[in-house]
């Protein structure tokens, strides 16, 4: 077997083998309560009855690992239960909130990405003048404030201030006009593309830096060609791997920035359900939640190795 | 020793958010939880100088008492996060073998996914109070302490005289603390400002979701969950935090830089 397809199987095989471990950590994670979940969910006023009720319908009256079993049984099947609040299907909740939300990651993306190597190749092409200064000071201040105030402050000037933009995505209609939709999240797609905008330019522009101090750099230079072109013809291509590891990491990071930016601008995705759920202490759309969104981090962080090994001859041959 | 200027710039800001917090009693001009006006979003005036939140709470007040709960929070999980992460750090570095292999694997699983997730999903059973908070936090970033620290035990442990104190007989306890600890201390201090920031950050987005510090106790990320609603009326209350926590995580971060590059100095340039 060619040593290229081994090395991919073994990643893909780490993987999954993570996701599974991952689904006993979040298991464990709402069972690690020293006490009763059911008294700590119902509160110290339930009725001895209701308690009783809840301990038979969370099953906590059978052992952890048989449960866990069951659980897993049922995930791995595409069941993933019902929730306690309302008594529905999860799944059926969760696919129309998953794709709202992957269509709002989906765009951030798509804004964000070129623009994070546009910004990245300036920062190199005008290294330690004022237009790369100007953009690590923007780096250093929005990694200083949490993504939930950057949406604020975005809704504030932008949605009600000015009134450029709709200050909430309340508006939002799946089955909308692709236009419709995308004028409706247009703040909260701002606010993420600002969220992982920093560090994406950061790393490119360490990634290309890095490039330039190879010996082909200085021959490029030094045969007359312009610094813009230098970067763009020799640095750029060989930057591209690190690039796209960056990349797909900040795309990985989106999972956790859609969290809250749903809550922010009241968007029916995925991390409204989970907030709204971990409030309610609905476990079982807790766990869910959980692991949808672990596997997706997980499989964003795949991807970005898999894309390391494939453009990287260097790492096919381990010492 | 001369001190850089935006260092010097750093550590005053610091001190002042640290020393409001301890004397925030003193400071607020009134209580937390007081309410002080009939009317709700009151804009600034001199009797209240940041203006009233919805409810009619002195919003100067609630800043200050806000920042005392963040900073105190976030200062505890921070502590905590580098007691179990150093010390398990250097374990792992200096017994190595089936414990090194047990600790790091564990927290490579525990980082596969983001903190923020796990957090949400232990919050869904756990009570949600200080202690609580503090444990869940502290414990789940102690794994970024540890990686970091064993990085740099690692590098420590081969020196001469740890194999000297190995050699007259130490037992593992004396190697961690009386060889590697001195050593390592600088860039663990320098990590530590960061760590402190983010947890600044993770407490005010755990409180903003309605799962952190909980009302009617203040803190900032509570602050902007509890006047969000104002944002819609053009009324900038909620964004008040915005401004105390970026210039905190600015002056703290100034610092970390200063201290990071004062110990590579020393150290002949290792980054």
């Amino acid at each position: 077997m060619p040593l290229i397809i081994k090395l991919l199987a073994q990643r893909i095989a780490l993987g999954l083998i993570l996701l599974f471990l991952v689904s006993g950590l979040i298991f464990a994670g709402t069972i690690i309560l020293p006490g009763d979940v059911a008294q700590s969910i119902l509160g110290q006023s339930a009725t001895p009855e209701a308690l009783a009720n809840l301990r038979a319908e969370l099953g906590l009256n059978e052992p952890a690992l048989q449960r866990y079993l069951s659980w897993l049984g049922g995930l791995v099947q595409g069941d993933l239960g019902t929730a306690l609040t309302s008594g529905r299907d999860i799944g059926e909740s969760i696919s129309q909130r998953l794709s709202n939300t992957l269509f709002l990651a989906f765009w951030a993306a798509i804004v964000a990405v070129p623009l994070a190597i546009f910004l990245g190749l300036l920062a190199v092409r005008f290294r330690e003048r004022w237009p790369d200064k100007a953009i690590s000071g923007v780096t250093l201040a929005s990694i200083s404030i949490p993504e939930f105030l950057i949406g604020y402050v975005l809704m504030f000037f932008f949605g009600v201030k000015l009134g450029w933009f709709y200050p909430t995505a309340t508006a939002f209609r799946p089955d909308a006009a692709l236009f419709d939709k995308l004028e409706s999240i247009a703040l909260p797609v701002a606010t993420l593309t600002l969220v992982v905008l920093a560090h994406m330019m950061r790393m490119t522009r360490a990634a290309i830096l890095n490039v330039m101090q190879s010996a082909y750099i200085e021959t490029a230079e030094l045969k007359g060609l312009n610094g813009l072109q230098v970067i763009v013809r020799h640095a750029l291509p060989n930057a591209i791997a690190p690039i796209v590891n960056v990349v797909m990491l900040n795309l990985a990071y989106l999972v956790v920035g859609v969290v809250v930016i749903e809550v922010v601008f009241v968007y029916p995705g995925m991390g409204q359900y989970l907030v709204d759920s971990v409030s309610k202490r609905d476990v079982p759309v807790v766990q869910a939640c959980g692991i949808i969104f672990a596997a997706v981090y997980i499989g964003m962080n795949m991807i970005a190795d898999i894309v390391s090994i494939l453009s990287n001859p260097r790492l096919r041959h381990p010492k | 020793m001369r001190i850089p200027l935006a260092a010097a710039i750093g550590l005053f800001f610091t001190a002042l958010y640290f020393l409001a917090a301890i004397f925030a009693p003193l400071l607020a001009p009134y209580g937390y939880a007081e309410v002080v006006s009939t009317g709700y979003w009151d804009p600034p005036s001199a009797e209240f100088l940041l203006g009233t939140d919805g409810i009619g709470r002195d919003l100067l007040s609630r800043m200050i008492y806000g920042g005392r709960t963040t900073i105190f929070v976030a200062t505890a999980a921070t502590i905590l996060s580098f007691t179990t992460g150093s010390v398990l750090g250097f374990l792992a570095a200096v017994a190595g073998g089936w414990v090194d292999q047990l600790l790091s694997r564990f927290v490579d699983l525990l980082m596969s996914i983001p903190s923020l997730i796990f957090a949400l999903v232990v919050l869904s059973v756990m009570p949600v109070t200080l202690p609580v908070l503090v444990l869940v936090m502290g414990l789940l970033d102690s794994t970024r302490v540890f990686r970091l620290s064993r990085a740099v035990a690692v590098d420590i442990e081969v020196m001469d005289y740890v194999e000297a104190a190995r050699l007259r007989g130490e037992k593992t306890i004396w190697i961690i603390f009386r060889e590697i600890l001195p050593n390592a201390l600088s860039p663990l201090v320098a990590e530590m400002g960061l760590r402190f920031i983010f947890m600044v950050l993770f407490v005010s987005t755990l409180s903003f979701l309605g799962l952190g510090i909980q009302p009617p106790q203040a803190d900032w990320g509570g602050i902007v969950k509890e006047n969000a609603e104002g944002i819609v009326y053009g009324i900038p209350a909620a964004l008040m935090p915005a401004f105390a926590i970026a210039t905190l995580a600015i002056s703290v971060n100034l610092v970390a830089d200063w201290v990071l590059n004062r110990t590579t100095s020393l150290k002949g340039g290792r980054g």
